[in-house]
Formats: structure tokens, C-alpha cells, sequence
């Protein structure tokens, strides 16, 4: 049971009175999936662990310059669908993907591709920070360094740089760059983590959420440092919190037990749900 | 106990329940931590007993008796036709000096079984001794010098007390005439303990005296040397693959239970393995450090592959996920970021291994390490015994002069391996978990 292009495009903007109530049966998503400009397409992806189906039928665009928010309760299988973008799922045994999803046009599950690249043009944060047991520098330095993306000393400490300012770590750590970047706060470390993304130039950052371990403020310089981010990068984020996903996203997918329910502007979502199930959930009635 | 259910009585409160089961609770805990005590008393008092038997027999060993006599290196005897030709003065006869300086230092043995017994008192290889110091410089001969001469292993036992100078002649090793000589000489202040440098740069040999534990420890050296050279690379390498790499199926299941299974087969086995395949088969020459190698190769290889799995697997995954987020290769992964993490624990029970290694006999003894050998191995394919095998010849020698030697190699056996777990200690303590 999973939708194609058709349906989809026929749906959007037309669905039942019967699926808007919760129907279960339904699995079509609310709302219109995609973009006019797409950087990622993800067409009827079905996802499972062993037996089990994790992720059903789900289609979901991420544009240029846009943050997509992934919201829904626990184990609803966001972060699941957010693995797939960039094959992180290759590394679980049992992990099956069927369905599409391109990058600029290009199938990422094809048989030829190889996941190393694939990873530098799609970089993930964690949602623990984990940064490598070494310096700070060599945290930065070690993405560029394997994939050879500068000649000598001189640029790399130049990416370097750049990078942490980018991630807005450099006025804190530009006299310790040689000290562990295991020794920095949770908050420094989540944006060592997130300089160390991109320090590689990706096209797409992946984060699973990325606040959840850090407090109140460290929370609101990484979501300032994620709009900043925009400007360059499509960010695709999952999050716990629907205030986070209220303040940093475009757009919000609204999953609910490995269904894609419901999709739409960030500010059309939260004020103006179309769907039961995610009305319950940013009522806060469940999740 | 419970009254709660007597008629209409009222529910006793919690906290009286709890009070009265409250010293029975703690008489049991009481219970508990004296049986783990004694047990841990009881322990240590056989490490302490087995410990101080050891160094109580085997710290005589450390020391050697010498007897001081002045030797005069007759030309007459040595180069007659005074050539100084080296081949002369490796011939010439340096027991008939020894003889001479000994009739001199006691001049009233005249009979020829007498002097016999006299020059029985010195080591035979004094002579050796002798040779050496003419050859260093010839121009000894001629001159008289004070020379200190190795006793024989009854002389020395004799002196450091180990045999009862009270006891009956008949029921001692040393007769009454040879010990009215070494009294005489201990009169004179010419024997003399001196610390016992034989012990650490011979092979072995029939005389206790002149037996060495360096021909031993050059080929544990060895030994260990080429197991560790086998077996860490084939270790760490089969732990990384089963651990990162392979894909987890029945095969890989086998695998990892036949590995777990070989951690504890008999290692005499080992050694009838070694003996029909790497000998019979592949023609390695017997008792040489090379086929020792193998066979302990293939005995601490489940030791180091266990260890080193469990290493790995102590690597947080969130370490593998973020060198593979920012596209690094899986082998760029393990060898820059988790390798790193897992060394220690892959070092300790390498370590580990190698200390097993170090102190097994079994089968060493099967691929004809037992054999009696004087020489100190050379190299990889000279034939060599190791230390424990040494120990077990040695503690299976009449000789009382063996018993405190077959103790001070065990002193220094135990000594590596305490040497090499502590080692193996500091390592994990260094650099224990470290995110």
C-alpha cells in the first residue's frame, strides 16, 4: 500500500473527510509533499527491520535553502526516514529500503552508487554529540583530510577556520584548537559536530535531534547557527520539540507510526492542522 | 511473621515488619562478608606460602661459591716451547695448574686418588676459566696470580649449609676428608660468595654449577617474539573482520563458536597438533623457536581474537557514526577511529596471551623442546629450550645444587609474568575509556 506521483498530486488538496477524521486505513499523506525547487526527492519509501515495517510509503521533497522538520511521537520513525537520506541505515544488519529517493536527480539506493560520497554531499549531526577522541582541529580537519579537498597546510587551516566560524565555535575555541574536542561543553561539542559537517562542503545536512542533550541556550544558538545555515545548505532536522520546529523550519512533516501524515507550511501546521492526528499531537493529546 | 491475616487484628505498620526482619537482614550480610574474607585470606596466604617457598629455596641461587687460590701459570705446562701460538695456549692443559695450585695449598696430599678428590673441589669448569684469562692476555704466563676459582655444586652446597657438616659421613655428600679441606680453606679466607653471574650467562649443563637460565631465556625470547609478530596481526585482524566487517550469518556463528571452543582445548593438544602438521607436514625443524612460535600461536590466538572483540565492542557506536557521517570509508573508520580506541583493550589481552604463552610447557614438550640443550640459541631456527621447559628439566635433576636453581627460574619466570600482567594493568588504566 504506497502512493505514487499520481495519486499523490491528485490527493494533495483533496483528501476524504474520512482520512482527515484518522482513518488508520488511510495511509495517504495530508498536504502537498513537494517543492518546486527539490534538492532530495523520496518517493514511496518503505523501510524495514527485519519483518518489521518501520516506515511506510513515504514521499517527502526537501527544496533548496529550506528547513524540513520531522515531528511525531516516539518510535514513530522519523529518525528512520532521516537514515535513509544518507544510507546511515546501510550500517544496521537486517535494514531494508525500497522506494526512491534522489539526489539532484540521482537515485542514491542504486546498486552502482557508493555511500562514501554520497555521505560528503549529505552530512549528518547526531543527536548526542560525538565528537572524535582528538583535537579540536583534527575534529574539523579530519573530513577535508580523507577526502583530499584541499592542497596544503595553509587551506586546511583556512577550512578550518571558516568552518568553525561558520558554526559560530570559533571566538571560543580559536586559542585551544589543539585541545580534545571531547573537553568542550555539550553545546561546544554539537557545534564542533556541526563544523565538522561542514567542513566538507555537503549539499544536505541531516540533524537527529541535534538539542536534545544541551540546555536552554545552547539550544538557541544552534537553532540561530541552523537559520544562518539555510542560506547555503538544505537542512533536513528531527525534533522533539514543536517549539524548535515552530522556530526554525519552513516546512514540518508531521510522522505518526511510520506514516508520513502530514505535510505543509511550518506556520500552516502549527496554527491550522488539516489532519486529525496532527492536530492531537500539537494540541499536545498525545505524544 | 505476617499477622495480617489474624481475624480482625490490625495491619501491622510497615516499619515494624521491617524492623523485625532488619537483623536477621544485616546477620546475613555479616555472614556473607566474613565468607568472602576468609576466602580472600586463604588466598593470599597460599600466594604468600607458595611465594616464600620459592624465595627461601631459591635465593641461594643468586650467589656461588668461589674457592681463592694462587695459580701460577707455569710456561712449562702451558707453552713449552713459548710460541704463544693460540692454538697452543687453547691445548694447554689448565686442569694440571688448578691441580698444581691446589697440592701447593695443601701439601701433605701426596696419593694420587687424594689429589683426585682435592681437584674434585673445583668446578670443571675452572680450566675454561683459566683457558680464557691466558687467551685475553698471554702474558700471564709465567706469573702467579690470585685466581678465583668456580667450587664444584657439593662445595657449594656444603658452604651455603645445605648439607649437614653433623650428620654422619655416611649419610652426607661431602666426606670427612674434603671437609676437613674446606674447613682448612675457610680458615684461610679462601672461600669466598660471590654473586652468581653463571647463572645469568650460560646455557644449562650437567654440572650445577656452570648451569645458566640465559639459554633459556633467549629462547623464550625468541619464542615470544615471533608468537607476538604471528599472532597480534592475525588476531586483531580476524577480531576487526568477525567484528566490523562480516556479515552476521550461520558461517560467522560457527565461526565465532569453534573460536570461543579453542580458547579452552588442552594445550598439550596444540602441541600434537604442531607436532603432525607444522613438523610432520611442513618439515619445520623440531625444538627451534619457530615451530614453538607457531604451535603457541595458534594457542593464544583465541585469547587475543576474545579480547580484542570485546575491545572493539566497547568502541561507542556514536564514534563509528560520526567518522562514517562525514564519509569516511568503513576501513578509514575502524583504522583511524576505532582502531585507536580499542588498541588497549587489545593490548591487555595480548599481553595476556603472551604471558600464557610464556609459561607454557605442554606443548613445547611435544615438538621436542625438551631436549638437552647447552648452547644459547642464536636465532629463530637454532634449537632452543624456553624457561618453563628448562624449569621442568632442571626440577627433575638429582642434583641438590638443581633445587635452588630450578627455584631462581621459577623467581624469574614468575617475575616476567608478573612483569608482563602489570604491564598489561598500567595499560588500561592509562587509557581507559577516554570519551
Amino acid at each position: 500500500m504506497s502512493t505514487t506521483v499520481e495519486e499523490l498530486k491528485q490527493r494533495s488538496g483533496a483528501v476524504s473527510a474520512k482520512e482527515l477524521a484518522g482513518d488508520r486505513e488511510s495511509r495517504a499523506t495530508v498536504g502537498d509533499v513537494t517543492v518546486a525547487d527539490p534538492r532530495m526527492v523520496c518517493r514511496a519509501v518503505d523501510v524495514w527491520y527485519g519483518d518489521k515495517q518501520a516506515i511506510n510509503g513515504v514521499s517527502l521533497d526537501i527544496g533548496k535553502n529550506e528547513v524540513v522538520s520531522m515531528i511525531g511521537p516516539s518510535g514513530c520513525g522519523k529518525t528512520t526516514f532521516l537514515r535513509c537520506l544518507n544510507r546511515m541505515n546501510d550500517t544496521i544488519d537486517g535494514c531494508r529500503v525500497t522506494g526512491s529517493i534522489t539526489l539532484d536527480g540521482q537515485e542514491i539506493y542504486d546498486k552502482g552508487l557508493d555511500p562514501v560520497p554520497l555521505r560528503a554531499r549529505v552530512g549528518m549531526v547526531f543527536q548526542k554529540p560525538n565528537p572524535f577522541p582528538k583535537s579540536i582541529y583534527e575534529n574539523v580537519a579530519y573530513g577535508p583530510r580523507i577526502h583530499g579537498l584541499t592542497n596544503n597546510r595553509a587551506e586546511l587551516d583556512e577550512l578550518v577556520t571558516s568552518s568553525l566560524q561558520k558554526a559560530g565555535l570559533w571566538e571560543e575555541v580559536k586559542d585551544r584548537l589543539g585541545q580534545p574536542g571531547t573537553g568542550l561543553s555539550g553545546g561546544q561539542q554539537q557545534r564542533l559536530c556541526i563544523a565538522r559537517t561542514i567542513a566538507v562542503s555537503p549539499e544536505v545536512i541531516l540533524m537527529d535531534e541535534p538539542c536534545s542533550a544541551l540546555d536552554p541556550i545552547a539550544t538557541a544558538v544552534i537553532e540561530e547557527l541552523i537559520d544562518e545555515l539555510r542560506a547555503n545548505y538544505s537542512i533536513a532536522i528531527v525534533t522533539h520539540s514543536m517549539q524548535q520546529a515552530a522556530r526554525v523550519s519552513q516546512r514540518t512533516a508531521y510522522f505518526h507510526l511510520g506514516d508520513l501524515i502530514e505535510v505543509g507550511e511550518t506556520n500552516q501546521i502549527f496554527t491550522n492542522p488539516r489532519h486529525k492526528l496532527t492536530e492531537d499531537y500539537i494540541t499536545g493529546r498525545f505524544g | 511473621m505476617s499477622e495480617t491475616s489474624a481475624g480482625g487484628a490490625p495491619r501491622p505498620r510497615t516499619i515494624d515488619v521491617v524492623n523485625a526482619s532488619l537483623k536477621r537482614r544485616y546477620a546475613r550480610e555479616r555472614r556473607f562478608r566474613l565468607l568472602g574474607l576468609t576466602a580472600l585470606v586463604l588466598g593470599l596466604l597460599f600466594v604468600v606460602l607458595l611465594f616464600g617457598d620459592i624465595l627461601s629455596k631459591g635465593y641461594t641461587a643468586l650467589q656461588q661459591t668461589y674457592i681463592r687460590l694462587p695459580v701460577t701459570f707455569e710456561a712449562a705446562v702451558i707453552d713449552p716451547e713459548g710460541t704463544r701460538e693460540r692454538e697452543t695456549l687453547m691445548r694447554a692443559n689448565y686442569a694440571g695448574l688448578i691441580r698444581n695450585a691446589l697440592r701447593r695449598a695443601f701439601p701433605e696430599v701426596t696419593d694420587r686418588r687424594q689429589v683426585r678428590a682435592l681437584a674434585g673441589m673445583i668446578s670443571v669448569g675452572a680450566p675454561t676459566h683459566l683457558r680464557d684469562m691466558v687467551l685475553a692476555d698471554p702474558d700471564l704466563v709465567g706469573t702467579t696470580v690470585e685466581v678465583s676459582l668456580l667450587a664444584d655444586d657439593d662445595i657449594d652446597m656444603l658452604v651455603k649449609g645445605h648439607i649437614d657438616r653433623t650428620r654422619p659421613e655416611s649419610e652426607r655428600r661431602v666426606d670427612d676428608q674434603t671437609l676437613g679441606w674446606v674447613e682448612r680453606l675457610e680458615e684461610g679466607g679462601r672461600v669466598q660468595k660471590r654473586l652468581n653471574t653463571v647463572f645469568f650467562t650460560h646455557g644449562t649443563s650437567r654440572e650445577p654449577e656452570l648451569a645458566g637460565i640465559a639459554g633459556a631465556l633467549m629462547g623464550s625470547f625468541y619464542t615470544l617474539l615471533l608468537t607476538l609478530l604471528f599472532s597480534f596481526p592475525i588476531g586483531v585482524g580476524a577480531a576487526l573482520y568477525l567484528e566490523e566487517f562480516a556479515p552476521k550469518n550461520r558461517w560467522t556463528d560457527l565461526i565465532e563458536v569453534n573460536i570461543n571452543n579453542l580458547a579452552a582445548v588442552p594445550s598439550i593438544v596444540f602441541g600434537l597438533l604442531g607436532l603432525a602438521v607444522f613438523i610432520g607436514v611442513f618439515g619445520v625443524p623440531r625444538s627451534t623457536p619457530l615451530v614453538a612460535a607457531l604451535v603457541l600461536t595458534l594457542m593464544t590466538l583465541p585469547t587475543i581474537i576474545i579480547a580484542s572483540r570485546a575491545a572493539l565492542k566497547s568502541v561507542p557506536p556514536s564514534i563509528r557514526e560520526a567518522a562514517l557521517g562525514v564519509g569516511a570509508s568503513p576501513l578509514q573508520t575502524q583504522l583511524h577511529h576505532v582502531l585507536p580506541l580499542a588498541m588497549p583493550g587489545m593490548l591487555t589481552g595480548t599481553i595476556i596471551g603472551m604471558a600464557q604463552a610464556l609459561g607454557e610447557t605442554a606443548p613445547l614438550l611435544m615438538i621436542g623442546m625438551i631436549a638437552f640443550i647447552v648452547d644459547i640459541p642464536s636465532g629463530f631456527t637454532s634449537p632452543a629450550t624456553v624457561l618453563p621447559v628448562q624449569i621442568f628439566l632442571w626440577a627433575d635433576s638429582p642434583e641438590r645444587a638443581f633445587v635452588e636453581r630450578t627455584s631462581a627460574a621459577i623467581l624469574v619466570l614468575l617475575g616476567f609474568l608478573i612483569l608482563m600482567n602489570l604491564t598489561a594493568v598500567m595499560l588500561r588504566r592509562k587509557f581507559e575509556r577516554r570519551w
